[in-house]
């Protein structure tokens, strides 16, 4: 299985995990700041900032670049409940 | 010009002695703009989480320019009549050119279904994240009317006048925003530097007293966003207006500088401990403690904490004392440490009584921890943890839990455990690493 890590700045944390996990699965677990709304990528709530690694997690879809969009997102803001790591390694703190 | 009507009957829900108080029609703020909203003397109740005995105003304002008209906010739904009979007093719907909208509150948009079906023609402005606001508000007719978002630096040319928007989120909801009138220097700021008060006279200078009731909004429905408060105020303050119209109570027109400075005050510390005051960290132990487990738990916890340079740590007993003045200490803090036994399966009720009181100030992003010893089944720290996610805390250390009393080994534990929650305030935390299987059990 292909691994990736996914590494949360503001509690100093490294998580391995399966390649294509979405940060909702993980960030949660080990306590890092990003908080969730609806949970389905409509809300915006969970906008975490990319600090590395931007190009290692899934292709926004349309839904999600509107959203993005709507909230007045940088370019390396995603949405935690729908961007998923591919692989290699991810850095992310809270939005 | 016919003789304007009869301004619109006063309320019939007010309390005794205002029910016969004249209701105004719309009332010139500046030469072409008027007052058009509406006034709620009866409310006694706001958002669920405000009491509101003076009442409250819904401020809604009609621009006439050489360009058109523009409708600036409206008001709750229940006062729609006289919202759309004071408009009448002073424009026709197809002069309107353009509806701006600083926030998407019920209590601001209730007329707008019923204004667009007037004047459909009229282009529609807000801030991008109220778009989902409108889409759910207008529902399929959403498309059919024109709309489109303004940001910091949009601007409309009104011929002999200019608006220009400033994107101010989270005071109070994501959506809010101000706008910027030219020449006229007036600012409207909806909720924002609002009070829940209802007066007829509309001005500062000619109301009564209503620096409590501006005090009691912002705490109440403000300050939680306190941070975000202070960065649009920055945003504002420069523009030296010479009128501020919040979407609520008295319009601030005899000193706008002073009301900026009033309004700025609120924001100010109430609670800053030494660590903050020395410009280090501080960390606040909360505990409660049926048998001196918990407490000693606690004292490990302060101990360990104060050996890392640059944190001041505080250890407190929810049961010795009030809890009213801990919300404004954890508003200054940045970590708070949180200790419960277990009884009856939940943690005990100071505990959530601090925890409800949380909702009152900002939490975000403030570091976050639970401890607490058990007999039985020791539920409390998960419960505690859920909760302090729930106020958007980071927590960055699994809580601490202990069956009966602690020994000297888990003593240690805990001592380590504070050392590495103030490690974690001052950023030199080891970093840790794991594998995604060992967070099966969280």
């Amino acid at each position: 299985m292909d691994k990736a890590s996914l590494t949360f700045a503001d509690v100093a944390i490294t998580v391995n995990v399966p390649a294509g996990t979405r940060i909702i699965e993980i960030s949660e677990k080990v306590g890092a700041g990003i908080t969730y709304g609806c949970r389905e990528g409509e809300c915006g709530t969970c906008i975490t900032h990319v600090l590395e690694g931007a190009e290692n997690l899934s292709e926004p879809g349309v839904l999600e670049l509107r959203v993005l969009a709507e909230n007045l997102a940088g370019k390396n803001d995603r949405l935690a409940c729908q961007c998923r790591v591919l692989g290699g390694a991810v850095k992310v703190r809270p939005g | 010009m016919p003789a304007p009507p009869p301004p619109p009957p006063a309320d019939p829900a007010a309390p005794p002695g205002l029910a016969a108080a004249p209701s105004p029609g719309a009332v010139e703020v500046r030469e072409g703009l008027h007052w058009i909203g509406a006034l709620d003397p009866g409310l006694r109740s706001f958002d669920v989480i405000l009491q509101t005995e003076l009442g409250t105003s819904y401020n809604a304002f009609a621009l006439r320019c050489s360009a058109g008209v523009v409708i600036i906010d409206t008001v709750k739904a229940a006062f729609t009549a006289e919202f759309l009979a004071r408009l009448e007093q002073v424009a026709r719907y197809d002069e309107i050119t353009l509806i701006v909208l600083n926030h998407l509150e019920p209590d601001h948009t209730g007329a707008l279904p019923a204004l667009l079906a007037r004047a459909p023609q009229a282009r529609v402005v807000l801030s991008p994240r109220g778009l989902p606001m409108l889409r759910a508000l207008l529902g399929a007719g959403f498309d059919s009317y024109d709309i489109g978002p303004v940001t910091t630096g949009h601007s409309v040319d009104l011929g002999d006048r200019r608006l220009s928007f400033f994107t101010t989120p989270y005071v109070h909801w994501p959506d809010t925003q101000c706008t910027w009138l030219e020449p006229d220097r007036v600012l409207f700021t909806c909720d924002l530097m609002g009070s829940h008060m209802c007066d007829a006279r509309l001005f500062d200078d000619l109301v009564g007293d209503f620096t409590g009731a501006q005090a009691h909004y912002y705490d109440c429905i403000m300050r939680p966003f306190r941070s975000f408060v202070t960065t649009a105020l920055d945003m504002l303050e420069p523009l030296a207006p010479s009128l501020i119209a919040p979407a609520h109570g008295p319009i601030l027109r005899s000193d706008p500088q002073a009301a900026f400075r009033h309004y700025r005050a609120l924001t100010g510390a109430r609670g800053a401990g030494r660590g903050a005051a020395a410009g280090g960290r501080s960390l606040l132990v909360f505990y409660a403690s049926a048998y001196g487990a918990t407490a000693r738990l606690a004292q490990a916890i302060e101990a360990g904490a104060e050996t890392e340079p640059g944190v001041h740590v505080s250890m407190i007993d929810l049961q010795a004392q009030e809890l009213g003045p801990f919300a404004d200490l954890i508003e200054a803090a940045d970590g708070i440490v949180l200790g419960s036994p277990t009884i009856n399966g939940d943690a005990v009720r100071p505990v959530w009584d601090l925890l409800t009181r949380l909702a009152d100030v900002e939490t975000r992003g403030k570091l976050g921890a639970a401890f607490g010893t058990f007999g039985w089944s020791g539920e409390a720290v998960r419960l505690i943890e859920a909760r302090l996610q729930g106020l958007k805390m980071r927590l960055p250390e699994p809580g601490l839990r202990v069956k009966m009393h602690p020994s000297e080994a888990e003593l240690a534990e805990a001592h380590a455990f504070g050392q590495r929650l103030a490690a974690h305030l001052t950023g030199r935390a080891e970093a840790r690493e794991v594998d995604f299987a060992e967070l099966a059990s969280r």
